[in-house]
């Protein structure tokens, strides 16, 4: 065969199977949204849900979720940071090093039911936080950790080594090389890494079934006082979030309308995490232009 | 003449093999001194410890002497991010921070607890201007350094360094990945430097060390062969390897 007629042959496969993975993520965001979104109202949004009677909304899952994405997000941010700014700025090229990797690289394929039931044991049973929020921001740390390690790691890396000789060369210490230069610059690569890990964090149902429970008590949202039981800030109790209640309903619902209850909570889930997908495109790009002073 | 900095049988080493062979050098004040040499010869190596940059490569070792104003930089003693605020360094490619000119510029001042804006402004200016750059940069201030040209990104870089008011200004190839009238143009700033500071610079051309040095060190394999004022060296080198080296007969 001729070289040519081999090329379009090649490019034909590639168009093809490019298109096979383009129509299969079209057709299932299609038919969640098409199945959800007609469910999805103000009511259904902040009103509690049903256990028996139709009619019950996703509020109290909707903000648990938020929640929980956002405590789990200062808990494991900072620890993140460090060991990233550590691997790419610090950590010397040896086998320490490289185990250190490897064991992130480990527990990032830890699948997360394994958080989940590691996270019931260690903290539900052993260390008596019962089934609560703060046992399943904690099992998220666990399965968010590693893979935020590695994008802020990423991030920092991929800022050429040309700045630090040019912030070393100034008569900037390394820690103001990495804290002034490095990590400005890196910025928009590490807010992007976050806001993608939101995405997986508010989609995780696995490892919150067996952390922070499967029930939602009535909160009072009068009530911001964090020590009251009701209150929605509180950290001790439990709280089912809309990923584990889509679980939950298609396991044993038993509301008459459980199925539209079910339609209308993916549909949530999955535009939340569209939006973050966006807002961390936005937002990465729009930093990156203001830190370097493009128009 | 006084010398500001002097390397006495100086070594380095990578691991076990030795790069540079016992270097016998000063940079008198207010000169500018020439490396010279072909490819590997081991200039950049040694501009490089001058002021410690080789710190940020493993398994680097230095034996013998350089004394900054006296002060053997390899002291244990020895601040590092001093010396560097001392003898500033320019690259063999502009890298100017993707920021504007004019944080580009302050960076180094602003990170030492400079806040007063007037004394920023002032320095801005005054730097970009002894870097030969201002006229094509005083309307754009805030806009990103990476939207000039590699010539007026390098000229920024300069005039960065100069805004920490160092003692002396290494340059690694600082015109090699630029076009010829950047070039002149970095040429003709260099020798306005020479008036306030003392001025290191590696260069692959021999015509640039001939029109902006005054002393020239010609250096192969690691070893310092030569050292003369440029005009006697180029004119008449004493060593047959050297006058090879001049007239292209290798590197």
């Amino acid at each position: 065969m001729k070289a040519k007629t081999i090329d379009r042959i090649a490019t034909g496969i590639i168009y093809a199977l490019v298109s096979v993975v383009v129509l299969i993520l079209l057709f299932l965001l299609g038919f969640i949204l098409i199945k959800g979104v007609p469910h999805i109202s103000w009511k259904f949004l902040t009103s509690p849900a049903q256990a028996f009677i139709a009619g019950g909304g996703i509020g109290d899952q909707l903000f648990n979720s938020f929640y929980l994405l956002i405590l789990t997000l200062l808990i494991s941010f900072p620890i993140a940071l460090g060991a990233g700014i550590y691997l790419s700025e610090y950590a010397p090229k040896n086998w320490v090093t490289n185990l250190v990797r490897i064991t992130i690289e480990v527990l990032s394929s830890l699948p997360s039911v394994v958080v989940g039931l590691f996270g019931f044991l260690l903290f539900v049973v052993q260390f008596k936080l019962g089934f609560s929020i703060i046992s399943g921001a904690i099992a998220l740390t666990f399965f968010n950790l590693p893979l935020l390690t590695r994008s802020i790691e990423n991030s920092l890396s991929a800022v050429p080594d040309l700045q630090r000789e040019a912030g070393l060369s100034l008569g900037l210490s390394k820690w103001k090389t990495v804290t002034r230069v490095i990590f400005p610059i890196a910025l928009p690569g590490i807010i992007t890494g976050i806001i993608l890990s939101a995405g997986r964090v508010f989609g995780e149902a696995a490892a919150l079934i067996f952390t922070a429970g499967q029930s939602a008590p009535a909160i009072n949202y009068a009530d911001w006082n964090p020590f009251n039981g009701t209150s929605p800030l509180n950290i001790f109790r439990p709280a089912e979030t809309l990923a584990v209640h889509i679980w939950k309903i298609n396991t044993e619902g038993i509301m008459p309308d459980a199925n539209q209850v079910s339609a209308g909570a993916s549909a949530v889930l999955v535009i939340a995490v569209l939006v973050f997908n966006l807002l961390a495109r936005f937002i990465g790009a729009r930093l990156y232009r203001k830190i370097t002073a493009g128009k | 003449m006084e010398n500001v900095i002097t390397a006495e049988n100086m070594r380095l080493y990578y691991g076990e093999k030795e790069a540079l062979h016992g270097i016998n050098l000063a940079f008198p004040k207010n000169q500018i001194t020439a490396l010279l040499g072909p490819s590997g010869s081991g200039k950049s190596t040694f501009l490089r410890s001058l002021n410690r940059m080789n710190d940020l490569i493993p398994d680097v070792t230095i034996t013998g002497s350089v004394k900054f104003e006296g002060q053997d930089i390899y002291s244990p003693k020895m601040d590092v991010v001093n010396l560097r605020k001392r003898v500033g360094m320019v690259f063999q490619q502009p890298n100017p921070f993707p920021f504007s000119v004019y944080d580009n510029v302050i960076y180094g001042l602003k990170l030492e607890g400079v806040k007063d804006k007037k004394l920023l402004d002032q320095r801005v200016e005054e730097s970009l201007k002894q870097a030969a750059v201002w006229d094509e940069t005083k309307d754009h201030l805030k806009e990103s350094a990476l939207s000039f040209s590699g010539g007026q990104q390098q000229r920024i870089c300069i005039a960065r360094v100069l805004a920490v008011q160092p003692d002396m200004i290494l340059m690694d190839e600082p015109t090699s990945a630029l076009d010829p009238v950047s070039s002149s143009k970095i040429e003709d700033t260099m020798l306005e430097l020479k008036n306030d500071y003392t001025v290191a610079i590696v260069t692959h051309n021999m015509q640039q060390a001939a029109r902006i040095s005054d002393y020239s060190a010609f250096f192969l394999n690691g070893d310092l062969i030569e050292t003369e004022a440029t005009q006697q060296m180029f004119v008449n080198p004493v060593q047959e390897q050297t006058s090879d080296f001049l007239n292209g007969k290798f590197g």
